[in-house]
């Protein structure tokens, strides 16, 4: 047993995810990223004396979605409470957000491994609460807030609707961490709830870390980890985390509770301890907000808009046989994800079609710039050339052809097919024929057959397809051919 | 003096819209006299002497070109933590001195577009919190009827304006009594709708759940007049209550016939010494000569209604003021770092009750003091509201004094809590929501100082409050023209 | 009830207060007083009873989700004790939030 496996790390995430709305959380000011600085600002979202929230509705909405994709519970009522602290780019003073009656409650995260493992990570969470503006650091310090001398600041951000997905400690390394926030990734951008755009900070997170000797049931004391702005950051972040945790564990010492910042510069995690003493949030219900209601009305309503959701269509996909890297992509991509799906609806052979969309299709679409839900072939023409492919009526080549032709507008395959004779035949007759048109054309190369040179039946098998202009069924072709020079 | 200063806002709207005086001239008018008195009274922290000059024009313009305006020329005195946009708007406070408001409250502006006049912005105690405007931190407003006492608070500048023909109407908040307790010691009627039943959108907050704007006026036709003008649902404020105004003008009364009318047994006038007891009893006795049954209800937690409100308002101020802290407007006193500048800031911003209300609010909603202090308040803030109920189930209106005392000297109250017990008798109806009013009923004291009778109302029940103390002011007359001292 | 004996620096430090001597010795006392008359709260019997935030119920107050004017940045940032170019500035922050 090394010293690494000697232990188990146990993890949570708390994540920060931007909704994606036309405005902010609780004002008429556009939900936009960057812009000039202090532009998309008003009364409300700056904190001006008087000013009052009204909470968006669509926000609230995004949140059931939210919480309904990963089956959480969703309360009847529920709450904006305020969480009291000053900081200067936090306008109020006050963080509106929700304490102890969020708008979702617990649920589950179903997310996989590179190597397709399926996992489960519980939730704790969802609530929904406002976004603060943005600081920039200056006056030494490199832009970082440790050595700066003051701080400049943009409220354009301050008040955009922000959800923050609270994990139980389910995850058991960095990888699952990543795994998991994959999944929270591809769930809210399928939902439209979120672009998730982490360049952007539209998602965010920080991780809890502790590690316990494997097998224990008990919780070691745990770290937050902080700064970590790219799921990259967050699997070294993690990694060195619980590298550093060990080797405190190793030497005889405790780890101590703390906030730590990820230095993605050195790859490692620095104490974040300041002189600062514990904070005392005071939450309380924000008196100029009303409470939520949500009725089985509402939930009905949106539990309709729920798409088919990531894991049941990556374990779908594993089913059909394709690897966890192409189920991984084409999940990813969901409009691609939805024309497929419509192709298996229409009829057609999953296998086959998962061929064609995820390379010839695919191929088409990149050259052409046409994403392939907006390209003429349908999933109806696509099930029908697939079954034209299953039924052996046409054969790969000549389906390669008739695809490329549908792209570009043509119609239906079986129309084409009809229209032009290009059926397969397995007519062995027609077939022997060619075959002994093809061999009284190249009388060498059945003598070289014949000498032990049967690489050279390739050859003539393409001869023969040549010679039916590709209709002939290649399978029997290459079967006729050895019958008769054997 | 010219008379039309004295004349009522009924009438002043009344003679613009015919014609036969413009709004420019009863402008000119108003503005002479309060550049003639308020030396000397400091009703005002501003006089808007070009607004008030800009508006009356346009106000001209309408009515010339045939529109009737309800509150056309009427002069208007805006309690100075009422946002006026380009207007400077201070709270009162040194935090805010310099503050130029860069939007208008919604109450203001539904008076502005029912053609009211801004004469100034009136003083109050710093952030409404007060009961005698001694708060202040930016001026002194004197009683009209004696200038060596307070006109009470906290919309004292707006009472003590209005009782001096230097406007017809005074809007002012009341969060505890602060529109009630200076209306009766400046001899006006001091009206209170409803919690939710104008826009708090623009009003700088004191306490959120408890804060609500209403009229002081010399009438009580002038404060349906304008109660029905500043009333109604607005979509910027969550906490406005979405439902029809019953226009309460039309239904003012001569008489109380049908009406019963509930005195509390809990609240004991003869503790307010025998003058004023008899005062109230005789003010009693006039209600039901006028027809009104008289009957004893019981408000069983009326002796709590002070403790509760002292927990509630301060914890609600403690985190809607902790946005003045130097970063975005208003005062700043530079320290070493933000958490200086932020600690100085306020320090130097705001006074002494402000900083009371403050610390008692945060210790209050502190960790391990909430559910002792926070949450038993507002539980004993339910059963306030229950009392009220089960009371309004024997009668229609609740009669009680407005305030504890008349108007009394400066400085001589010099500890926090006996100033608190002004408003020992307005409190329970502002912690349950309920409208109510003031409207005078005679002199107690020396020299002889007015008084205000109270009279309270279930929810939504403007109409049939102000139709009462229509009544009584019709069949009483108390608030004699001429008594007062400038 | 809690004890009325109250640390006001630590309550002040927690509402951004700076307090003079004199004025934590003040409000010390005069904070304390006041929650000894708030005490009488304790005699009431609140067990059953239900807390009120709000003392007119409203429930599901929301605005359509359209984006509406912003304030003109001039005005903005005209109020701001110190800018910076387009910026509000801060001195130097210590700590995380």
């Amino acid at each position: 047993m090394t010293v690494q496996t000697r232990y188990e790390a146990v993890i949570g995430i708390e994540c920060h995810v931007e909704l994606k709305t036309r405005s902010k959380m609780f004002c008429a000011c556009a939900n936009e990223f960057g812009g000039e600085p202090n532009t998309k600002v008003c009364p409300v979202c700056l904190a001006l004396p008087g000013a009052l929230p009204v909470a968006n509705a669509e926000a609230i909405r995004h949140m059931i979605r939210a919480g309904l994709a990963f089956g959480a519970s969703i309360p009847a009522f529920s709450k904006f409470d305020r969480k009291n602290y000053f900081y200067p780019d936090m306008p109020k003073d006050y963080q509106i957000s929700q304490y102890d009656m969020p708008l979702t409650l617990g649920g589950s995260v179903r997310y996989w491994l590179e190597d397709g493992t399926l996992k489960e990570c519980k939730l704790t969470r969802i609530h929904l609460e406002e976004d603060t503006g943005k600081s920039i650091h200056g006056g030494g310090g490199d832009g970082r807030i440790a050595g700066s001398s003051f701080s400049l600041i943009d409220f354009n951000r301050a008040g955009v609707p922000l959800m923050e997905c609270v994990s139980e400690p389910d995850l058991r390394s960095a990888q699952e961490a990543v795994g998991y926030l994959e999944a929270l990734k591809r769930t809210f951008v399928q939902l439209g709830v979120s672009d998730v755009k982490m360049e952007e900070g539209s998602l965010r997170c920080d991780a809890n870390v502790s590690i316990r000797p494997a097998g224990s049931t008990e919780l070691g004391t745990k770290t937050e980890i902080k700064n970590m702005n790219s799921f990259r950051s967050v699997l070294r972040a993690i990694e060195s985390e619980i590298e550093r945790q060990i080797a405190v564990l190793e030497s005889g010492s405790r780890i101590v509770q703390e906030t730590r910042g990820w230095d993605e510069g050195q790859g490692v995690t620095h104490s974040m301890r300041s002189k600062e003493e514990a904070h005392d949030y005071r939450y309380f219900p924000d008196p100029d907000l009303v409470p939520i209601e949500v009725d089985a009305a509402l939930i009905d309503e949106l539990k309709k808009t729920i798409p088919v959701l990531p894991p049941e269509r990556f374990a779908r996909y594993r089913g059909y046989g394709m690897d966890p890297k192409q189920a991984t992509q084409l999940v990813d991509n969901f409009p691609l994800a939805d024309y497929f799906d419509a192709c298996v609806a229409a009829g057609a052979n999953p296998q086959a079609s998962m061929n064609f969309v995820l390379s010839d299709l695919s191929r088409l679409a990149n050259e052409t710039g046409t994403p392939v839900n907006e390209s003429a072939v349908t999933p109806e023409a696509l099930a029908e050339l697939v079954a034209l492919v299953e039924s052996k009526t046409v054969n790969s080549k000549i389906a390669k052809e008739l695809l490329e032709r549908m792209w570009a507008g043509e119609g239906s395959p079986k129309a084409i097919v009809e229209q032009e004779g290009l059926a397969q035949t397995s007519d062995t007759g027609e077939i022997e024929r060619l075959i002994d048109e093809v061999l009284a054309a190249n009388e060498k190369a059945a003598t070289d057959y014949k000498a032990g040179k049967t690489n050279i039946l390739g050859f003539l098998t393409g001869q023969v397809m040549k010679a039916s202009r590709g209709k002939a069924n290649p399978a029997l072709v290459n079967e006729l051919l050895r019958k008769k020079l054997e | 003096m010219n008379d039309v200063v004295k004349r009522s806002a009924a009438e002043i709207a009344r003679d613009v819209n015919a014609k036969r005086i413009s709004a420019r001239d009863v402008t000119e008018a108003v503005l002479a006299r309060v550049d003639e008195v308020d030396d000397r009274l400091g009703c005002y922290l501003t006089r808007l002497h070009d607004l008030a000059r800009e508006q009356a024009s346009r106000v001209d313009e309408r009515v010339a070109a045939g529109e009737s305006l309800p509150l056309a020329g009427v002069p208007l005195a805006v309690k100075d933590n009422m946002c006026l946009s380009g207007t400077r708007t201070t709270a009162a406070s040194k935090i805010l001195e310099n503050w130029i408001a860069p939007y208008t409250s919604t109450a203001v502006q539904r008076m502005l577009d029912a053609g009211a006049v801004p004469i100034g912005k009136s003083n109050l105690d710093e952030f409404a919190m007060g009961s005698s405007c001694e708060n202040s931190a930016l001026g002194v407003t004197r009683n009209p009827y004696d200038l060596q006492r307070v006109p009470g608070g906290s919309s004292g500048g707006s009472a003590a304006a209005v009782a001096a023909f230097e406007a017809a109407i005074g809007m002012g908040s009341d969060t505890g009594g602060s529109i009630r307790e200076p209306g009766a010691f400046c001899n006006v009627v001091g009206f209170k709708p409803t919690y939710g039943r104008v826009s708090r959108y623009g009003l700088i907050a004191f306490a959120s759940s408890l804060d609500q704007i209403g009229p002081l006026t010399r009438t009580v036709e002038d404060a349906a007049l304008a109660y029905d003008a500043m009333a109604g649902h607005d979509p910027m404020d969550s906490t406005s209550i979405d439902r029809p105004v019953e226009p309460a003008a039309p239904s003012l009364r001569e008489d109380l016939e049908g009406l019963r009318i509930g005195i509390v047994k809990e609240f004991v006038t003869a503790k307010l010494g025998a003058e004023i007891d008899a005062l109230y009893k005789r003010a009693y006795a006039e209600l039901a000569k006028l027809g009104a049954e008289l009957v004893e209800v019981s408000l069983p937690t009326a002796d709590y209604g002070l403790a509760t409100y002292y927990l509630i308002a301060p914890a609600e101020c403690s985190s809607n003021l902790a946005r003045f802290d130097g970063v975005r407007y208003g005062l700043r006193v530079d320290g070493a770092d933000v958490g200086q500048m932020y600690e100085q800031t306020r320090a130097a911003g705001f006074g002494p009750e402000v900083k009371r209300r403050i610390l008692i609010g945060t210790y209050a909603l502190s960790s391990g003091y909430y559910d002792a202090y926070y949450v038993k308040a507002q539980k004993a803030r339910t059963m306030s509201a229950q009392d009220f109920k089960k009371a309004f189930e024997h009668c229609d209106l609740i009669a009680a004094p407005a305030a504890s005392s008349p108007a009394f000297e400066f400085d001589s109250k010099s500890d926090p809590y006996s100033m608190y017990m002004m408003d020992y008798y307005t409190i329970p109806m502002s912690l349950a929501g309920l409208p109510a009013l003031s409207v005078p009923c005679g002199y107690a004291g020396t020299p002889a100082m007015p008084m205000g009778l109270q009279l309270a109302a279930p929810l939504f029940e403007e109409t049939r409050l102000l139709g009462a103390a229509h009544a009584y002011e019709r069949a009483t007359a108390y608030a004699v023209e001429g008594a007062i001292a400038v | 009830m809690a004890s009325e004996k109250i640390d006001v620096r630590y309550v002040a430090k927690l509402a951004r207060i700076a307090l003079s001597e004199d004025e934590a010795e003040r409000f010390g006392k005069q904070l304390g007083d006041l929650l000894a008359h708030v005490n009488v709260l304790s005699e009431l019997e609140t067990a059953s009873v239900p807390a009120t935030a709000q003392v007119v119920e409203s429930r599901n107050v929301e605005r359509s989700d359209e984006a509406g004017p912003c304030l003109d940045r001039e005005t903005v940032l005209s109020m701001a004790p110190q800018r910076e170019g387009s910026f509000f500035r801060v001195p130097k922050i210590i700590g995380q939030p």
